[in-house]
Order: structure tokens, then C-alpha cells, then sequence
């Protein structure tokens, strides 16, 4: 058994009246168009991938994209139309009522775009509520949820009712509703869209910091590349229902797949995404210069540096071994060639 | 030509028109035919042909069928009526046990069934009247008639009024504030001190039971279809016609079922309060937000935890709207099922109606209205209050209204005893002011009347009678004189050119039930009274709603004042017009206008209220005036919502002139009411009704198809 936490083998989803007859009749060649003549609309198609365990995937992309179904067929919130889906190795489209509902109340959260707190409750109700729903009594439920709120930092508020907070303080109430059950595998449906554009970049940064912390298993959905590019560990992009292309975030900035994806990668700052250890030439380690950086940085921060000296550069790991070197040439091919025109 | 190519649609009216006129002039009126009055149908006539279906006998006279079509479908009452004759008294008889008699007796099934649900009607009655008004019925309900006389503790007095008076004050506060609070309290003081305590207390132990019944039943019903489709599939036509259905007509048949007095009342009540409380919480649970739902199941809901911890808080507010609504149809039927015999304020105004004694009704009218606002305003606040928080508070600050309520029954219980040595003889104002005892402002009302009538009698009838004979009989005759065929080639016309083929079908269903009915003439005087109202309603309406719209202030106290207005139970709307025009066709006429004016100033209002400011700034940004903004933004843009409006008045019209058949008119609604005292009266009753909802569903079928379509053409759909 693989360390694989989700698993997706063949994954469609299709909307309409006799969805299953046709998948079956397709023999997994499916074409949205034909589709769309009878009367079905493909939301998702043909997704495979693993996410591993304390790994972040990001699936990105536009509206209509299938990214937030793709999810929903993972938490089962709607049932896949084809494929296979195994969670830890369990296989999800087999489980049944309440084998499911266990595996949402101790192994699953989610978190919404329109936060979806419950109006009637509390801060710190809204928190204690799928513990509540759980069985646990409601003292404990309340002390554990007190505890999400400082870790989401609302203390002092957590007697607010969700009207009575902002839109980023109502998602961290989602984010700390989402954890109290302590969930090994956490769900992200474009937590930020919803929130205004520094608000946003202060909830990524808090996310980061709590993702160090706790090492989950997470699955985010967002349609901002720039998000995706600084949060994932691995980037899905979708379109169509199709992902197009699953790899880290350098390689995509790098490498794009097909031209869709290349769209995205052309306004990408890419010294700010890539590191030098994405771009250094591993087998040159002769004839360089005395100044030394860390594969670990990004171009950002060292091409100055870097741009000043005539002979390549020795890149060098935390052991402060040498590793490889990078040409100033180098730099300035990744930052400005490979661009729109070119 | 250019014309005919650039506007389609006018055409094709015009073209309709022309046929509809057409086929009037074309289809004579037959020689022997005559409006028939009164009870003449039952009559045996040897001029009279018959048919024979299901073995049912039906006489009609024969006319042309492009004249009047035949009653092909004057079966259907007497067969409504020996289907539930039968089953009342002869299907499926089984035994049961009694427990008067200890022993078995056989009775059919549903005859037993409708006593068995009778009897817990009457004792959930009984119990909240013993506690308000003092009794023994309940505790005899449990132990025994000796069991209470030889225990003299069991003989409760009911609460005195100090403390029901308090206790509705101290409500009101805490759904809203002082306001609300200090209202509640004058209108508790009001009733006992004029003496309507009794019937009042009577009242409103029915609406206690009847209001939450029906939110019980209406929640469950509206649940079962949120979760099942076809649940919903099957409630929606009756949903439909029971918004249109005239509750006199509901009152028949619930009379053959369940008998006469308040538990019937009850019953009936429930009948039509619970379609609007299923509506509002489908409605309710259908705008909860995706997400919610799903955030609901990814905390690991079951389909029972989803229901009542996330779905039903959600949608709260919508729900509670319904119990609002509950209360206000409850009120109305108050009054209308004191004609099969329910007690309370309702009996004692149309007791004084009947009698032509303007005062007195005047007093039980204005006392039900206010208890019908109270309750009206207390349920709002609860629907628009925030829920609190009352983790971090004292037991004591929890439960404060609580103890204030205990404080104000021990002051009320000590009032009362003083009182009783206070007011030696007679009677214990500080315990129940009796209902002969009070400040009476009947007579003085009576002379008002007496004085109006004697000072503007001349005024008063001359414009009465220039109504009846210019306008209103000839707009009578015209309606009469259209022959079956044209109408409905005009109706179904109008279906085509508005919603297609689906629509045309609808309304030729509707239209061809009210033709082949044995009362299509009554019918056309329906209409023709519901039009004349509509038209007065709708002009005075749409004008008044666009001045008060002008400004910000007036348009909310005109608001206000149709939430007011709305509020008065309908059967109030006659006495004001019964005192200045006595018992004619304007009175009624009247008190359609006034009543049908209602949502024709509301939705115009909220029509002209709804359109964006956005587009308020471009108009502007434009340079328009006030006038070409009105005419050229506002209006084109709230006429769906108007007609919306349009549509609500018609069923407001309707719903009056079938009321006003009380008055006396020769209409659908005369035929309802003689059913009421007829033994076979059950089918007839049911038939007419569903007429009368037809009528309205014909109008409604075509207002919103035109508004969906509208609307989507504006792009706000």
C-alpha cells in the first residue's frame, strides 16, 4: 500500500438524466461536446492523481473549470459518475451512509468560499458544532472549541454572532470549524475569493503558518494562479473538466504543458516563484566565482548579487556544499526569455 | 404593413379582440333566456331537459351551446354529496369501544375517526378557555362530574384580566420593547374595560389552538415536500387552489365532516391556515444557502441533525413569517366560522350585523382588529429578532421575564381578592369586567349612524342609485350577455399570446370547468363584480402608490398602513360600509375597493422601490426630470412587480365579493352561503368554491406567465 491519503483512479462526474449510460457507452473517451448534445454536462473528466500524506495539492482553475466538483466528489458531497476514489486506502464510493458520516465527523473538514457558518449559533457554537453533532458533551465541545479560537486568533470574540464579524474573521471561524474535529485530511473550496485583496494575503500567510504547524493533508481550490503559486506544494490545473497538467509549481512555470497552461505562466513574476535550485546547472561546479548562495533562495533575492559577477556562481546546500552553479546569463534568460513573443 | 411587421403582438391582440366581438354580435341572445334568480334552478320545469350520469340526475334548461354550454359536470355535487355520505355513514363500519356506555359499537370507519379528532379539538379548546376564563370542563374531561363536587378545590376561577394583561405586556417587551409592550398592555386594558373580555378570551383560545396546529401541520407538510419531490408534485395544486379558494366554501363541506361549534372551526381553520405555512417553509428551507447545507454534512450531520440543527435555524425567519401568516388567517377565520358556530368576538359581530345594530358590531370589529395587530406585530418581532446569547448571564438575568410574569400573577391574584371585598355586590371588576358590564359606545355609534344617514340620506342614495343604474347594471348585462363560446375563444386567446400552447391549455381546462358547471352565469356576475372592484382598485392604487413614492416618509407610512389594513380580519370591511350604504351592491362594491386598494398601493410601492439606484444615478446622469424618470425608468422597470400587484388585488377582490355575499349579492358567493344552510349543501358548496378559485387561477395562470416572461426580458428575472 502506498502513503497515498487520496487517491483518484479515472475520476468523471457528469450532470444529466442518463450520465451513467453514457460514460459506460464512451468507454472512457469522453467528449464534452457530444455530451452536450445529449443533454449532459461533464463537470469532471477523467482525473487521476494521489495527494500523499502532509502533502498541499492546489487544483486551479476558472470558473466552470470542475475544480470545485472535483472536490465535492472527494468529500462525496455529490456521488462521482465513474472511477474510483480510496481515502487512506478505504474505498469511498463503497462506503455507506454511516460509515460516511463517520469518516466526515473524524477524518475530513472543509472550509467554503461563503464561510457557510450557521446564522443561529455563535463564534464560538458555530466552532463547537461538529463536535457537538459528534456526541461530545457540550462542556468539552466548548472548552475544544475555545481553543480553536485562539488558534485562529479571535479571542474575545468568540460570543459574536457570524453577522457580527467580517468577512475575514467570519472565515477563520470556517477555518477553526473545520479543525476541531482534528481532521487528517483538510478541504479548502476557495477559502479567500470572497475576501478583500490584503485581507487575503494576510489569511495566506496565517494559513501557511498554521499548515507548519499541523502538517495536513490538503486539498485547496482556488482560481488565482498567484495563490496557487504560493501556497501548493503541487499545482492541478484544470479546465473543462480536463486537469491539464499536475507538478510542482516551478516545473509549470517552467515547463507548461499545453498552451492553456502557458497563458497562466506569462505574467508569473518568476523570480519571485523560482528558486535557484530550480534553474542552477548541476553538473558545471568548475571555474566559479567566490560569492556563494543557497539553493534554497529565490531568484528575487540574489539575482543582484549575482548579475554582478562575470563568472558563474556557486550554488550551495545547507551543508554549505557546493551543489552546482548558475550563470548570470542564466538569470536573466529565466526572468525575461521564454516569454510572450518568444 | 410596417406597422404589422414592427409590432406582432398588438396585432394579434387586436385580431382577438375583433373575433371576441365578433362572436358577440354574431351568437344571439336566445329568446327564453333569463338571469334565474334565487332558488328557481331547484325547481322542477317541464321546459327543463335532464341527463342521467352516474346516476345522478341533472335538470337544466337547454340553450344554444355557442349561448351557454350544458352543465355536463351538474353531477359532481351530488356525487361530492353521496360520496361523503357514504362515507360517514356506511363504509367500512367497524367496532369500537365506548367508553360512556362500556361497551362496543359498530360505526363506519370515518364517522368514528372525525369523532375522535373532534373530541381532542374540543378538550384542547375547553383547557385553554378554563385557564382564561375560568371552568370545569377540562378537570371533567379527567375525573367525573361527582369527582368535582365534592372536592370544591377543583372549581378554579380562570385568570383574572390584570394578569393576562401583564403577561402580554411583559411578551411584548421581550419580542420587541417598550413600545410593542405598552401597546399589548392598552389593548388588554381596552378590551376588559369595554367589556368584550369574554368573547375576546374565547378567540383567542381558538387561534391558541388553532395557530400552532396548523404550524405543526404546515412545518411537517412543507418538510415532506423540501425532502420529496413528489410529495411536493402532489401538494402543489392544492396549494394553488387553496390560495384561491373563498374560505366560505371550505366551511360546507368541514360542516357535513365535523359538525357544528369551535372544534369544526378549528378544523376548517387549520384547512386554510396550513397551504400558506407549507409555501413560506419551502421557501424557507429551498434559500438556504448551498454551502450551508454542505457545511452541515462535512460537520458529519445525519438527515436528522441537517433538518432541525441546520436547515430549519437557517431558514428561521421565513418560517416564523409563516407563522405569521397563520395567525393573521386564523383571526380571519374567527369571524367567517362563527357561521357554523364558533364563540367568541366573531359570533357577536355578525350576531350584530344580522341585526343591523352598526355599533355593536362596531365594538367586536374593532376589538378583534386589535388583537389581530397585536398579534400581528408580536409575531413579526419574533420573526425579526436576532437570536441571543445567553451564555455569560445569570440564571436569574435568563429568566428574568419569567419572574416578572410570576410577580404580575401574584399582584393580579391579590388585586382580585380585594377586589372581591372591594366590589361587595355585583361584580369583581379587578377579576373579569362581564361582558354587559363595560363602557359601551354602541349607542353613541348607533346615533352617528342614525345621524348620517338622516343628514346625507338624500346624497347618499342619489349617488347610490346613479351607481346601480349607470354604471353598475349595465356593466351586469354586458358581462351576461357574452355568450360561452367568445369567452372562451377570448380567454384561451389570451393564454396563447401570452404563454403559448401550455397556457392556452391551462386556462381552457379552468374556463371549460366553470362553463360546464350549472353556474356559469353566476360566475360572469362574479367576475363582473371582482373587474369593476379591481379597475377602482387599481386606479386609485397605482396613483396613490406612485405619490407616496415620490418621498422617502410618505412612502413608508402608506406601507404601514396597508400592513395595518391587511391585518383586519376581511369580515370588518362591512361595517363601515354597511352603516353609510346599508344592504346594496355598492356596499359590497365598497368594501371590495377598499380592501382590494391594499396590494395595489403595496406592490406599486415595492414595484417603483425595487428598481436599482444604479440605474436612479444613470437616469439622472442622463438629465431627466422627475417626471420622464418616472416614466421612462421607473415605470417600464416595476411594471412586472405591479402586475404582480394586479394579480394580488384580483384575489383580494374575489375574496371580498364572495364575503360580501353576506350583504346579499346574486353572485357565485350567495350560492356558497345558501349552501351553508342546505343538508346537501357539502358538493355544492366545494364546487362553487373551486369556481371561484378558478376564476382566480385563470388570472393568475396569465399575470405571471406575462411577468416571468417580462421579466426575463428586462434581464430581472
Amino acid at each position: 500500500m502506498s502513503d497515498a491519503v487520496i487517491k483518484c483512479e479515472n475520476v468523471y462526474k457528469i450532470f444529466g438524466a442518463n450520465a451513467q449510460k453514457m460514460l459506460q457507452e464512451s468507454n472512457g473517451n469522453v467528449d464534452a461536446k457530444t455530451f452536450q448534445e445529449n443533454g449532459c454536462i461533464v463537470g469532471v473528466n477523467n482525473a487521476s492523481f494521489e495527494v500523499s500524506k502532509g502533502e498541499m495539492l492546489v487544483v486551479m482553475g476558472l470558473s466552470g473549470s470542475g475544480k470545485s466538483t472535483l472536490l465535492r466528489c472527494i468529500s462525496r458531497l455529490t456521488d462521482a459518475t465513474g472511477g474510483k476514489i480510496y481515502i487512506e486506502g478505504q474505498d469511498l464510493l463503497k462506503l455507506n451512509n454511516k460509515e460516511l458520516i463517520d469518516l466526515r465527523r473524524n477524518k475530513m473538514g472543509m472550509v467554503f468560499q461563503s464561510f457557510a457558518l450557521l446564522p443561529h449559533k455563535t463564534v464560538v457554537e458555530n466552532i463547537a458544532f461538529p463536535l457537538q453533532i459528534k456526541g461530545i458533551e457540550i462542556e468539552d465541545s466548548i472548552s475544544k472549541a475555545m481553543d480553536m479560537v485562539k488558534l485562529v486568533g479571535l479571542e474575545g470574540r468568540e460570543n459574536y454572532f457570524p453577522r457580527e464579524l467580517s468577512g475575514g474573521q467570519q472565515q477563520r471561524v470556517g477555518i477553526a470549524r473545520s479543525l476541531a474535529v482534528e481532521p487528517d485530511i483538510w478541504f479548502l473550496d476557495e477559502p479567500f475569493s470572497a475576501l478583500d485583496p490584503l485581507i487575503r494575503k494576510e489569511m495566506q500567510d496565517e494559513f501557511l503558518r498554521l499548515q507548519e504547524k499541523l502538517q495536513k493533508t490538503i486539498m485547496f481550490i482556488t482560481h488565482d494562479f498567484d495563490e496557487a503559486l504560493k501556497l501548493a506544494d503541487r499545482i492541478a490545473i484544470m479546465k473543462d473538466g480536463v486537469i491539464e497538467q499536475l507538478d510542482t509549481p516551478a516545473n509549470i512555470v517552467l515547463n507548461p504543458a499545453t498552451e492553456y497552461v502557458r497563458k497562466f505562466t506569462e505574467e508569473v513574476p518568476r523570480e519571485k516563484v523560482l528558486l535557484i535550485e530550480d534553474v542552477m546547472d548541476k553538473s558545471d561546479t568548475k571555474d566559479l566565482s567566490d560569492l556563494k548562495v543557497s539553493k534554497d533562495e529565490t531568484i528575487e533575492n540574489v539575482a543582484e548579487k549575482i548579475l554582478s559577477q562575470d563568472k558563474s556562481v556557486a550554488v550551495i546546500d545547507n551543508n554549505n556544499k557546493i551543489v552546482g552553479s548558475i550563470n548570470p546569463t542564466k538569470i536573466i534568460n529565466t526572468v525575461f526569455g521564454g516569454r510572450k513573443n518568444n | 404593413m410596417e406597422f404589422l411587421k414592427k409590432y406582432p403582438k398588438t396585432f394579434q391582440w387586436l385580431f382577438l379582440l375583433i373575433v371576441f366581438f365578433a362572436l358577440c354580435f354574431a351568437i344571439e341572445v336566445p329568446e327564453t333566456y333569463k338571469f334565474i334568480r334565487g332558488q328557481a334552478e331547484f325547481v322542477k320545469d317541464p321546459n327543463q331537459s335532464f341527463y342521467v350520469f352516474l346516476g345522478k340526475e341533472v335538470r337544466y334548461y337547454p340553450f344554444d351551446v355557442f349561448w351557454r354550454l350544458p352543465p355536463l359536470l351538474g353531477w359532481l355535487p351530488i356525487w361530492i354529496n353521496d360520496s361523503l355520505f357514504f362515507l360517514m355513514n356506511e363504509w367500512l363500519p367497524m367496532e369500537f369501544w365506548n367508553e360512556d356506555t362500556q361497551s362496543y359499537k359498530t360505526r363506519p370507519l370515518v364517522l368514528q375517526i372525525t369523532r375522535e379528532v373532534t373530541s381532542i379539538m374540543t378538550f384542547l379548546i375547553e383547557l385553554i378557555r378554563d385557564i382564561l376564563l375560568g371552568g370545569l370542563k377540562t378537570i371533567v374531561a379527567f375525573t367525573s362530574w361527582d369527582f368535582v363536587g365534592s372536592n370544591s378545590w377543583a372549581k378554579m376561577p380562570g385568570l383574572p384580566w390584570t394578569i393576562v394583561a401583564a403577561g402580554a405586556a411583559i411578551l411584548a417587551y421581550k419580542l420587541s420593547g417598550k413600545g410593542l409592550a405598552l401597546f399589548a398592555g392598552l389593548v388588554m386594558v381596552y378590551i376588559s374595560i369595554f367589556g368584550q373580555w369574554k368573547p375576546s378570551m374565547q378567540t383567542l383560545s381558538f387561534i391558541l389552538v388553532a395557530a400552532p396546529l396548523s404550524f405543526v401541520f404546515g412545518l411537517g407538510l412543507g418538510i415532506a415536500a423540501f425532502k420529496n419531490k413528489r410529495v411536493e408534485k402532489a401538494l402543489y395544486p392544492i396549494l394553488l387552489v387553496m390560495q384561491t379558494m373563498p374560505q366560505y366554501a371550505v366551511l360546507v363541506p368541514a360542516l357535513v365532516l365535523f359538525g357544528v361549534g369551535d372544534h369544526a372551526a378549528v378544523i376548517i381553520t387549520m384547512i386554510v391556515a396550513v397551504p400558506p405555512m407549507i409555501l413560506l417553509t419551502l421557501l424557507g428551507l429551498r434559500a438556504v444557502p448551498p454551502e450551508v447545507i454542505e457545511a452541515g454534512r462535512m460537520s458529519g450531520c445525519n438527515n436528522l441533525q441537517l433538518m432541525f440543527k441546520v436547515l430549519i435555524p437557517t431558514a428561521r425567519r421565513d418560517i416564523l413569517i409563516g407563522v405569521n401568516q397563520v395567525i393573521m388567517v386564523c383571526f380571519s377565520m374567527a369571524v367567517i366560522s362563527a357561521f357554523i358556530g364558533a364563540k367568541g368576538l366573531g359570533f357577536n359581530l355578525l350576531l350584530a350585523l344580522n341585526q343591523l345594530n352598526i355599533g355593536l358590531a362596531l365594538e367586536a370589529g374593532l376589538c378583534i382588529s386589535l388583537i389581530a395587530i397585536l398579534l400581528d406585530k408580536m409575531s413579526l418581532a419574533w420573526a425579526n429578532k436576532q437570536v441571543d446569547y445567553f451564555g455569560n448571564l445569570t440564571f436569574f438575568e435568563r429568566n428574568k421575564n419569567a419572574y416578572y410574569f410570576g410577580i404580575a400573577v401574584v399582584i393580579g391574584i391579590v388585586l382580585a381578592y380585594l377586589g372581591s371585598f372591594y366590589f361587595k355586590e355585583g361584580y369583581n371588576y379587578l377579576f373579569e369586567v362581564p361582558h354587559n358590564k363595560g363602557i359601551s359606545t354602541a349607542d353613541f355609534w348607533n346615533k352617528g349612524v342614525d345621524w348620517i344617514f338622516d343628514t346625507f340620506f338624500v346624497y347618499i342614495k342619489a349617488f347610490n342609485t346613479w351607481l346601480i343604474v349607470e354604471v353598475l347594471q349595465p356593466m351586469r348585462a354586458l358581462y351576461l350577455r357574452m355568450p360561452a363560446v367568445a369567452t372562451l375563444v377570448l380567454v384561451v386567446g389570451a393564454g396563447y399570446l401570452i404563454g403559448g400552447i401550455r397556457s392556452a391549455l391551462v386556462v381552457c381546462g379552468l374556463t371549460l370547468f366553470i362553463a360546464l358547471s350549472p353556474w356559469w352565469d353566476r360566475a360572469l356576475v362574479t367576475t363582473y363584480m371582482a373587474t369593476f372592484g379591481v379597475i377602482v382598485s387599481c386606479m386609485i392604487g397605482f396613483t396613490v402608490g406612485t405619490l407616496c413614492f415620490q418621498n422617502k416618509h410618505s412612502a413608508n407610512f402608506m406601507l404601514g398602513v396597508c400592513d395595518i389594513f391587511q391585518t383586519f380580519p376581511s369580515f370588518v370591511y362591512l361595517i363601515p360600509v354597511m352603516m353609510l350604504f346599508g344592504i346594496t351592491d355598492t356596499s359590497v362594491l365598497i368594501a371590495v375597493i377598499v380592501y382590494a386598494t391594499i396590494p395595489a398601493t403595496r406592490y406599486t410601492i415595492e414595484g417603483l422601490r425595487s428598481v436599482p439606484v444604479a440605474l436612479h444615478d444613470a437616469a439622472t446622469m442622463s438629465g431627466v426630470n422627475k417626471f420622464q424618470r418616472l416614466t421612462k425608468i421607473e415605470f417600464p422597470l416595476a411594471f412586472p412587480h405591479m402586475m404582480l400587484g394586479l394579480n394580488q388585488t384580483i384575489v383580494f377582490a374575489l375574496f371580498m365579493v364572495i364575503i360580501g355575499a353576506f350583504i346579499g349579492t346574486e353572485d357565485l358567493g350567495q350560492y356558497i352561503l345558501k349552501a351553508l344552510s342546505d343538508k346537501n349543501g357539502a358538493g355544492i358548496g366545494l364546487t362553487l368554491g373551486i369556481c371561484v378559485a378558478f376564476i382566480g387561477l385563470i388570472f393568475d395562470n396569465l399575470i405571471r406567465t406575462w411577468v416571468d416572461n417580462r421579466k426575463k426580458h428586462l434581464g430581472i428575472a
